[in-house]
């Protein structure tokens, strides 16, 4: 970036919230079923059908602005109205100038605070697919068929303030946003599969100046890659406008994989979406009473898991590791219960990138470091029961001692390993002189012939011991 | 007698059969309703089948319910499964609902047969079923003249003896004017009394649902029937359900009753009414109300003094911006409520090259124009740059209504004023909108503050034509109100029997 200047982001985040039903009806709120079976008459905007807001979607809303620092307020829903075909009754409804959730803050990992503007409820939209036109695009089509199956699910729009002020600073804020949304079960949030969306408000300014220039709202920008690229991107072209003595138009721009964003159309007139409040819904109102039900059943932060994780010795980028993988707790339990945690961190670190690892309980882990710190297992043998434990969690299943047991890993007794130390060492008399020569590194034939023969349950760390030993040091 | 609560009383001991019932109201409609056009559809075979297993409950000692084998007619906004629900729209023609509105359903579990869906002006807009899509309905009074809209097809119905009961809609006074018209009584709950659910939406903050009987204690009495919470309705009050019909037998001794001046101001000698009590009415006074109408109202006012009331008169300033603020926020509503019938889902769909040609061809064939005009007043009401001066405007004369209702409460129990500044008009005869607007001048203001209000017969107007009062009063009073509506009818003079059917409205 030219020094001169600098870009400005602000974000909109769209997350689809894990709740069983949808935002104002009853309809299971799922994918991946037949199209248009789980709709309801509210769903499908037939004649005479009412909205009833969904309890779930309102407390997961309000614990996400808690986590953000937000202050949960009075809100009103409001109907946006334009004509689409998957929008079931030609308007959406959605919470306009008075969201439930509005001034909180998320503090990046990296050091910097960004402001929350606000978070607000509102229901999605169907599908459509074009029919005959390329790649189901709507130009050629012949066609299009609408399924209303995502019609009503719930989303909440967090909208950050512009006060991101690189690619990479964006990128992890999302992390951050996405770790907080895991923590909270608000949402599965996965950006490729469309269940957290992101549209990037991307200007830049003169270093320093304080303005806020011209944006443009980028879309479909479904990895963090495309985030960064298209904020690089999209900062490149404004700076070049201005230079060439131009400046940007305010429109809404798509990302696409060529590495560029493309204007998606000139509206030769402003859109109005002539927004009045939804009479169908009363105002929501939540007292103090939920908030605090809310705010008691709410999990612990992933800041506050990485500090914690940070003072059990992880470093800031293992602690990132840990707490994105929702396996804080389970890490910072077993060390609460006594385990050992350098063990426990690198466990998380190196060896839990296992589905099933978030099932594994505490104490599990906690008995599984302590037989590998006394010595009943070795490091190798330690992980493969690891393994063992995620594939068979939760429950009794996953007993540390008891898969050990099965997979037959019992400690070697010193003797035996003393006389296949001895033996590697007769094995390889030129690399043993060597060795005694004071080049450690050669260690290596030794521990790999031993391991060798024990089919690797030996325990590596024993058998340098006994090699020290054998040379005199 | 073919007063719901004697059919149901009948019904359940036994005395005479449901099915009986039936066929002598199916017989009626056979005979007269081509004349009338009150209904869309008579459901006579699904009515037969209801009405036979209604037999058969008594047959077998169960009871039915309160309202045992008594036909009812639906105004065709309201859904019903399984049977064509077309809001008089050419939009909806033949579009069979997959549920039932939650008053169909507890109508139906109270033991009513449902007899017919009843014509009304499209989607509920207008003040006289002229706008019905598929021809008007008349009133039996005179066939030359509107029942009334928008519910015209349920006061008709219940008018000419087709049904002793019906239900309508009413966001602006639709089924309170048509009562008026007809001569009958109907009734416009509290905002939120009873469900909406299955309701057609015009304006979804207005729209009641409310019945229409031929007397003010089986209008109590189907009132009792479809009050209550509804969860699938969020604006539904969690109410208790009073005994409405209890409530009719409550002295009116001692209640103090209004007499809303913006709306009775010309008239005879204020001196003599209401035992001298009623003195010279202030402020503005809204003119196009007819003489002989404001006349029934001191004689109702001079009715209920004599029955030991306190009548005075009461002004209610907000009243005469009601009709600019209701249209404004209403077609606002309307306009948003309307947008779905864009020919993807659901009814009518005249093809396009595009999605936007599709949705355009659909709804110039499917709305007829006075549908279309208001679609577009309220689209411009809610645009850009005109959304603080119209519909925001419109809002705070909807809270400077209700404080100026509050304040008439503070004194009075109930208010008085005609239900319609006329008695019905000859076809054609308002076919400037902003005079058939001026039908609702009366009821309107209640649909702004919420507050319940009915129409009770009261003697005659014009050409001998029947004459409704309006008694209004404070949310969740309607059982002050049914007392009143009940002295009132006590007082009444007999009206005149509809030209059309011997013996019918009896």
């Amino acid at each position: 970036m030219t020094a001169e200047w600098e870009i400005v982001v602000g974000l909109e985040v769209h997350v689809e919230l894990a709740t069983d039903t949808k935002l104002f009806s009853a309809a299971p709120s799922r994918f991946g079923d037949d199209p248009n079976t789980n709709v309801t008459p509210v769903c499908l905007g037939l004649p005479g059908s009412l909205p009833v807001l969904n309890r779930r979607a309102v407390e997961l809303a309000m614990a996400v602005g808690l986590a953000l620092n937000c202050e949960i307020r009075p809100s009103v829903f409001h109907r946006k109205n334009y004509f689409y075909p998957d929008m079931p009754k030609d308007y959406q409804v959605s919470q306009y100038d008075q969201p439930i959730c509005s001034d909180g803050w998320l503090d990046v990992p990296g050091g910097s605070r960004v402001g929350i503007e606000r978070a607000h409820l509102e229901e999605d939209a169907g599908k459509t697919t074009h029919l005959g036109g390329a790649d189901g695009r709507i130009h050629g089509a012949v066609g299009a068929l609408v399924d209303y199956n995502r019609a009503g699910t719930p989303l909440l729009e967090i909208v950050s303030r512009p006060d991101i002020g690189s690619a990479a600073e964006a990128s992890a804020y999302v992390e951050e946003m996405r770790a907080i949304l895991l923590t909270l079960g608000a949402s599965d949030a996965r950006l490729e599969e469309g269940s957290m969306r992101v549209d990037a408000n991307i200007s830049v300014r003169p270093a320093g100046s304080g303005e806020l220039r011209t944006r443009c709202e980028v879309k479909n920008l479904n990895s963090l890659r495309s985030l960064r690229s298209a904020i690089d991107y999209e900062a490149r072209r404004h700076i070049e406008l201005y230079q060439s003595g131009e400046a940007p138009v305010q429109e809404t721009r798509h990302w696409s994989e060529d590495g560029r964003t493309h204007s998606l159309r000139s509206k030769e007139e402003a859109d109005d979406y002539r927004y009045f409040p939804e009479p169908d819904l009363v105002p929501l109102v939540p007292d103090d009473e939920w908030i605090d039900q809310v705010r008691a059943a709410m999990p612990e932060l992933p800041a506050s898991q990485r500090a914690r994780l940070n003072e059990c010795g992880a470093d800031p980028e293992d602690a990132q590791v840990i707490a994105n993988r929702g396996l804080a707790p389970l890490v910072l339990d077993a060390v609460a219960a006594g385990a050992d945690a350098s063990r426990a961190v690198t466990h998380a670190v190196q060896n839990l990138a296992l589905d099933g690892a978030e099932l594994l309980e505490a104490a599990q882990l906690a008995s599984l470091v302590q037989m590998e710190i006394s010595g009943q297992l070795t490091a190798t043998q330690a992980k493969t029961v690891l393994g063992h434990m995620c594939e068979r969690a939760p429950g009794a299943g996953a007993d540390p001692s008891a898969i050990a047991a099965e997979l037959g890993y019992e400690a070697m007794d010193s003797g035996e390993l003393e006389a296949l130390v001895d033996q590697a060492i007769a094995d390889n008399p030129d690399a043993w002189a060597k060795f005694c020569a004071g080049e450690s590194k050669v260690a290596g034939v030794f521990v790999g012939a031993v391991m060798k023969a024990t089919r690797g349950q030996a325990d590596g760390k024993a058998v340098n011991q006994i090699l020290a030993l054998r040379r005199g040091t | 007698m073919n007063a719901a609560r004697a059919i149901a009383a009948d019904v359940r001991t036994g005395t005479r059969r449901a099915t009986d019932v039936l066929e002598e109201f199916l017989g009626r409609i056979e005979a007269h309703d081509g004349d009338v056009h009150a209904f869309n559809a008579v459901t006579a075979e699904r009515a037969r089948a209801t009405a036979a297993a209604i037999d058969a409950a008594v047959d077998e000692g169960r009871n039915p319910g309160p309202l045992a084998g008594v036909p009812v007619a639906f105004k065709d906004n309201l859904c019903t499964r399984g049977v064509a629900t077309t809001c008089s729209s050419r939009m909806l023609e033949g579009w069979q609902p997959p549920y039932d509105a939650t008053v169909v359903q507890t109508m139906t579990a109270a033991g009513a047969v449902m007899i017919g869906k009843t014509n009304l002006d499209e989607f509920a807009m207008g003040s006289s079923t002229e706008h019905s899509a598929f021809g008007p309905t008349r009133n039996p009074y005179d066939l030359a003249r509107v029942p009334g809209g928008s519910s015209g097809g349920s006061a008709a119905a219940v008018a000419a003896g087709f049904a002793p009961l019906a239900l309508g809609s009413d966001t602006g006074g639709s089924i309170r004017q048509p009562a008026s018209l007809c001569g009958i009584v109907g009734i416009k709950p509290t905002y939120g009394r009873v469900s909406r659910f299955g309701l057609v939406a015009f304006a979804s903050s207005f729209d009641q649902i409310g019945p229409f009987a031929t007397d003010v204690a089986d209008a109590a009495l189907a009132l009792g029937v479809i009050s209550g919470h509804d969860p699938a309705d969020s604006t539904s009050i969690p109410a208790a359900v009073p005994d409405f019909e209890a409530a009719l037998e409550r002295s009116v001794e001692g209640l103090r009753v209004g007499v809303v001046s913006e709306l009775t101001g010309s008239g005879r000698n204020d001196a003599a009414v209401g035992g001298g009590a009623l003195g010279d009415a202030a402020g503005e006074v809204l003119d196009g109300i007819d003489a002989d109408v404001t006349e029934r109202v001191f004689e109702a006012a001079d009715a209920l003094a004599d029955a030991g009331a306190t009548v005075g008169r009461v002004s209610v300033p907000a009243v005469t911006y009601g009709l600019t603020a209701y249209y404004l926020i209403a077609l606002a509503e309307a306009s948003s409520n309307l947008a779905r019938y864009d020919g993807t889902r659901y009814g009518l769909r005249v093809e396009g090259a595009d999605v936007e040609e599709m949705n355009r061809m659909t709804r110039r064939a499917g709305f007829g124009d006075e549908v279309k005009a208001r679609i577009m007043l309220g689209t411009f009401a809610l645009s850009a740059g005109y959304y603080d001066a119209y519909y925001g405007k419109a809002q705070r004369v909807r809270m400077l209504t209700r404080r100026d209702f509050d304040a008439a409460y503070a004194d009075f129990d109930v208010l008085l004023s005609p239900t319609s500044p006329c008695v019905a008009f000859r076809f054609g005869e308002r076919a400037d909108p902003m005079t058939m607007y001026r039908c609702d001048t009366c009821t309107i203001p209640s649909n702004l503050s919420g507050d319940p209000a009915m129409s009770v017969p009261f003697g005659t107007g014009a050409e001998d034509l029947p004459v409704g009062v309006q008694v209004m009063a404070p949310a969740l009073g309607e059982e002050t109100m049914l007392a009143v509506a009940a002295a009132l009818e006590r007082a009444a003079p007999p009206l005149p029997k509809p030209q059309l059917v011997e013996g019918a409205a009896t």
